[in-house]
């Protein structure tokens, strides 16, 4: 994946591109908002991160005049305000995703993979989610696994047909209550492993192989066991 | 004190005022009196001279102009102040106690004003009459006069008296006006010196009541209540700059010395993966603490008000209990939801379900029985409710643990304030602070009460009009999805 980081402080943007390197990406960097626009305009990336305070332009202005210039390539907002009207301005500038700092890298790292998959216009809106002998039918809201139904409450449901959207990818648990539960604020206990382990019983118990994964210091992932 | 500064207090104007009024009151009243007095006097004289002529027409009409002389010179020999004339057609006096009629009422008849002078003091003083002409029968002319000296004399006393009372009121009036606005100086002197020393100095000190229970009492009331409530927003700030400085030193504290200590004795890579997870802990708990300070300050800083929409409390909390369920039950607490009709409210749902979220975390951390005390039976609960009441959405999250102290109930909605046997478990004592600065800032309340045994949480927010409820609104798009 090829990934434009477009971040003034150098020393954050020299560890996110060691680390997304690390996790097999092409990264470029640029540390002002101008040469941002230029480069995302030009070249084409996966997905742009792009910090909100910049020099030159700031991250906002940048985002819109590339959606002004119909360029629709995916961007993730880094910003140090990270409350919810802040989030809701950067995502009506244009924006995909939002994260406020400080951030685990483990959770920039699920966001832009997700964002990059969200591009690719065969990663979609199937109406029928199929991970091994697992089948999610989002009309009919029948959850079957290996042909045998599992009844699931409509909260459960939005959780597996999250997860399993993104099967194959790291969704973090912020990313679940964001988009699951529509909750922005941190609700201190770990309630969402409760509702994965929970939710894990019904789909993985006394069936093989074991589809929901628990990928340590970052989140969960649907997989085929075999993949 | 300068005798300027006197006539610039405002006490002093107001006299200045009332003076000026009262003034020109008493002399519209006096005024008056006085020329209606006049009016009344030369009336009567007027009525006077009218029955003399009769009388003297009568005799002439008897005994002609002889009898008519003879009768004038009878009268004018008595002791008074009557004039009396009769005077041929041609205008020479036949008899009477006036020379001769003034020329220029000569051939004029009716009331006259006039003036004469006394027959022996032909140069002395002038003396002002009311005069009637007639003319009789024959051609003669009868004038009948009366002095006016009498309503002259009258007119003077009430001028007078207008000119010493006036005189007087504006003495009085200047001295009392000084008088008083001395008194209110002095007072408010008094207390503006008191002010200033407070300001420059110690902010515990009050202002000095009069006693009197007047209004510049009350003034000081107000600003001793002013004084009062500065005093416990200094106290919280250092409360909360203290408390800050305590809970966020602790865990940097924590998190410089672990990495010291792996960076001194730390041999094997296992050694640093350890003091390195230990570290990225720590900093997490950091951020939750700051994100949570921010949430409070901005709440109380009326943030977040743009984002405000109208939505049914039920779903939230029906939304909050739902992410607690499992927690609960892997906790082994029933988790109960009785929600009530007509749950409307406007605000902002985020906030109100992160501090529901709180209080809902909060009851299931603390709110377990306690083990150690057998001899309670305690049920394993915590109640979710939400019921409108009076116009209010009314929360209420209710646990039967150990609960809260009644005296700490005020405490622990402060910042940081941890009971001590909470110390020991995580969080950053910031949940029911910040769920209490949500429920200010939809101008609600939060309170604590005594659930025997534990602890029932209340939150009252004002509720919506009913008609406004809206299906979940959005706050953020999920647009990573």
């Amino acid at each position: 994946m090829r990934i434009l980081i477009v971040e003034d402080d150098t020393e954050a943007a020299n560890y996110l591109i060691k680390a997304f390197r690390e996790a097999g990406h092409v990264v470029d960097h640029v540390s002002n908002g101008l040469d941002g626009f230029a480069r995302a305009r030009d070249e084409s990336y996966d997905v742009l991160v792009i910090d909100r305070m910049l020099p030159k332009l700031d991250g906002l202005s940048v985002i819109a005049n590339l959606r002004a210039q119909n360029v629709l390539t995916p961007v993730l907002i880094l910003s140090a305000l990270g409350q919810v009207d802040d989030k809701v301005k950067g995502l009506r500038a244009g924006g995909d995703d939002y994260l406020a700092k400080p951030y685990a890298f483990s959770e920039l790292l699920a966001r832009v993979e997700v964002l990059s998959r969200r591009s690719r216009p065969s990663g979609g809106e199937d109406t029928v989610y199929r991970v091994n002998g697992l089948e999610l039918d989002r009309l009919a809201h029948k959850l079957t696994r290996d042909g045998k139904e599992i009844p699931l409450q409509p909260r459960e449901f939005r959780l597996l047909e999250y997860l399993m959207k993104h099967a194959g990818q790291v969704v973090t648990r912020t990313m679940l209550l964001e988009n699951v539960w529509d909750y922005h604020f941190d609700p201190q206990t770990n309630v969402i492993d409760v509702h994965i382990s929970r939710l894990r019983a019904k789909i993985d118990k006394g069936f093989e192989p074991p589809l929901l994964h628990t990928i340590r210091g970052a989140g969960y992932m649907i997989r085929d066991g075999h993949w | 004190m300068a005798i300027g500064k006197l006539f610039r207090t405002t006490a002093f104007k107001i006299s200045l005022a009332y003076l000026i009024l009262s003034a020109i009151g008493a002399s519209i009243v006096l005024g008056t009196v006085g020329w209606n007095m006049k009016h009344l006097v030369e009336e009567e004289i007027a009525q006077t001279i009218d029955a003399d002529i009769k009388g003297l027409s009568e005799q002439y009409a008897q005994g002609g102009i002889n009898l008519l002389a003879r009768r004038v010179l009878r009268r004018t020999r008595r002791p008074g102040a009557k004039l009396y004339l009769v005077t041929t057609p041609a205008g020479e006096p036949i008899a009477g106690n006036v020379t001769s009629l003034p020329s220029e009422i000569h051939d004029e008849q009716g009331y006259f004003k006039t003036t004469y002078h006394l027959l022996g003091d032909p140069a002395g003083k002038i003396h002002h009459a009311l005069v009637r002409v007639v003319q009789l029968e024959g051609g003669f002319r009868l004038l009948v006069g009366r002095d006016l000296e009498e309503g002259e004399n009258l007119r003077q006393i009430l001028s007078n008296a207008l000119f010493t009372s006036l005189f007087w009121l504006v003495v009085i009036g200047t001295l009392g006006g000084l008088w008083i606005a001395r008194r209110v100086l002095n007072r408010v002197d008094a207390i503006n010196a008191n002010a200033r020393a407070i300001v420059a100095g110690d902010l515990s000190g009050r202002l000095r009541l009069a006693g009197t229970g007047d209004e510049l009492d009350r003034l000081v009331e107000n600003f001793n209540a002013m004084l009062e409530r500065m005093s416990v927003l200094l106290a919280g700030l250092k409360e909360v700059s203290d408390n800050i400085a305590h809970d966020l030193k602790t865990p940097l504290t924590r998190l410089r010395s672990g990495l010291e200590q792996a960076l001194r004795t730390a041999k094997s890579p296992e050694d640093y993966q350890q003091a390195l997870t230990k570290a990225l802990e720590e900093s997490d708990g950091l951020i939750q603490i700051f994100n949570a300070l921010l949430s409070i300050a901005r709440a109380e800083a009326g943030a977040g008000r743009e984002g405000m929409v109208d939505f049914d409390a039920a779903g939230v909390l029906r939304d909050v209990s739902e992410l607690y369920e499992p927690v609960a039950e892997e906790r082994g607490i029933a988790l109960t939801l009785k929600l009530g009709v007509g749950l409307a409210l406007h605000g902002s749902r985020e906030l109100i379900s992160q501090a529901l979220a709180n209080l809902v975390d909060n009851a299931l951390k603390y709110g377990a029985p306690d083990k150690d005390n057998p001899n309670i039976k305690q049920q394993n609960t915590v109640e979710l409710s939400a019921r409108r009441t009076a116009g209010q959405v009314e929360f209420i999250i209710a646990d039967h643990g150990a609960g809260i102290p009644e005296a700490d109930h005020h405490r622990v909605l402060e910042r940081f304030v941890r009971l001590e046997n909470a110390r020991s478990r995580p969080g950053s004592g910031l949940g029911l602070s910040l769920a209490a600065a949500v429920a200010r800032l939809h101008n609600g309340c939060l309170h604590l009460e005594d659930n025997g045994p534990g602890l029932r949480v209340i939150i009252r927010l004002p509720a919506a009009p009913l008609n406004v409820i809206e299906e979940r609104p959005i706050a953020v798009p999920g647009k990573a999805a």
